[in-house]
């Protein structure tokens, strides 16, 4: 089946990821700003960083079909650090008009301390005021409650948001509630650990429905998998689940929050995967 | 009749005919990591420590008889306050809420 997958840390990832995923039907991705594994030491790393985004990514993940996006941002596990993210959110301007870029993002929360908020609250203000869409990210573990509250409030009392732009992803079972009930788009990440199995996430789908809800890989150099769309797939088809509701899930979906920035071109659905997916 | 009945597609016995083998061998797993720290060196050390405090209390839920098990077991390893910390005060996330020192410490 044709997917998207909505967060994938393709930098970290080999070529012959982007082999497998076309082979899996995967049409586009979309890569947010990401943590390298330290603390950068200075905002020239960045742009070198966003450079490396809007540029050799979308040609690599070209040579396999693959359509790349990307969103911009200092990831939350470097919001503490308030000068730096001052001249890093001074650069973002400069690489907004690149082609595949559709916002500002995985923004969020880490350990949601107040120096990551104000840092996530000048993102907020900085794709208000240059009309980008926006992807969250919501902290891990024990601080996944505490964050995405802190995160929905803080958005949901600013009338100037609509929900219906910002993706809050990494919701589980304790959160999925709180993310959909306020109007925003909701990403349901597949993790071997620390995240949503596929498993987990159609559980949450035969909850809570099939509106705005997607499911990503959010793969990286970490324990995680860049097939996890399509191991959701195949686990949605042993439960019973038809095709359609599929579809909608890993393609429409994603095709529809994306599909609000202009750099977005839709993608041809229908389009048979290069292996016997089905 | 709860909210969540007839959400899943599947019998109850088709989905123990499914998933049933891989859950028996994620009990057995969890079991023995129970074992195994008792068996660990330094075994009175970690009684008290927040992780398995919060793992067992978490466990207490799979024996429910109410669904939401999932749910409530997350917010046993959940930090419920809305608190902002002052400072990060580590990078990485503990998988279960670090209690304050003056409780862990009677």
């Amino acid at each position: 089946m044709n997917y998207i997958d909505l967060h994938a840390h393709m930098i970290s990832r080999t070529t012959d990821d982007y082999h497998r995923m076309a082979l899996t039907g995967c049409l586009a991705v979309t890569e947010p700003a990401f943590w390298s594994g330290r603390d950068r030491l200075g905002p020239q790393a960045f742009a070198d960083y966003f450079d490396h985004l809007t540029t050799f990514e979308p040609a690599r993940a070209a040579q396999y079909g693959i359509a790349h996006y990307t969103w911009l941002c200092l990831n939350p596990k470097e919001g503490e650090d308030r000068e730096l993210a001052r001249q890093v959110l001074a650069l973002i301007p400069g690489f907004l008009d690149r082609p595949n870029v559709l916002g500002i993002g995985e923004i969020g929360l880490n350990r949601v301390t107040r120096n990551e908020l104000a840092t996530f609250l000048d993102h907020v203000e900085l794709a208000l005021e240059h009309s980008q869409l926006i992807h969250i990210h919501t902290p891990h573990l024990e601080d996944k409650y505490k964050g995405t509250r802190v995160i929905v409030e803080a958005l949901t009392q600013d009338p100037r948001i609509d929900p219906n732009r910002v993706m809050i992803d990494h919701a589980e079972e304790h959160t999925v509630e709180m993310i959909l009930g306020n109007g925003f788009w909701t990403g349901l990440t597949l993790y071997p650990k620390t995240k949503a199995s596929p498993a987990r996430a159609i559980d949450m789908i035969e909850l809570h429905g099939a509106d705005r809800l997607i499911v990503a890989s959010a793969c990286d150099w970490g324990p995680s998998d860049p097939l996890a769309v399509p191991e959701f797939v195949l686990e949605a088809r042993r439960r019973g689940h038809d095709d359609a509701l599929i579809q909608r899930i890993v393609l429409d979906n994603p095709a529809q929050f994306l599909g609000q920035s202009p750099k977005f071109v839709p993608v041809k659905t229908g389009r048979a995967p290069v292996a016997a997916d089905g | 009749m709860a909210a969540h009945t007839n959400t899943g597609l599947l019998t109850q016995t088709q989905l123990l005919d499914l998933y049933f083998m891989e859950h028996r061998a994620g009990l057995l797993a969890l079991a023995a990591f129970l074992d195994r720290l008792d068996r660990a060196q330094g075994a009175d050390q970690a009684a008290e420590d927040f992780r398995l405090r919060a793992l067992r209390e978490a466990l207490h839920e799979l024996t429910s008889p109410e669904p939401g098990r999932v749910k409530r077991a997350q917010l046993r390893l959940s930090d419920q306050t809305l608190d902002l910390l002052d400072l990060r005060d580590s990078q990485s996330a503990f998988g279960a809420p670090a209690r304050p020192k003056a409780e862990a410490e009677p």
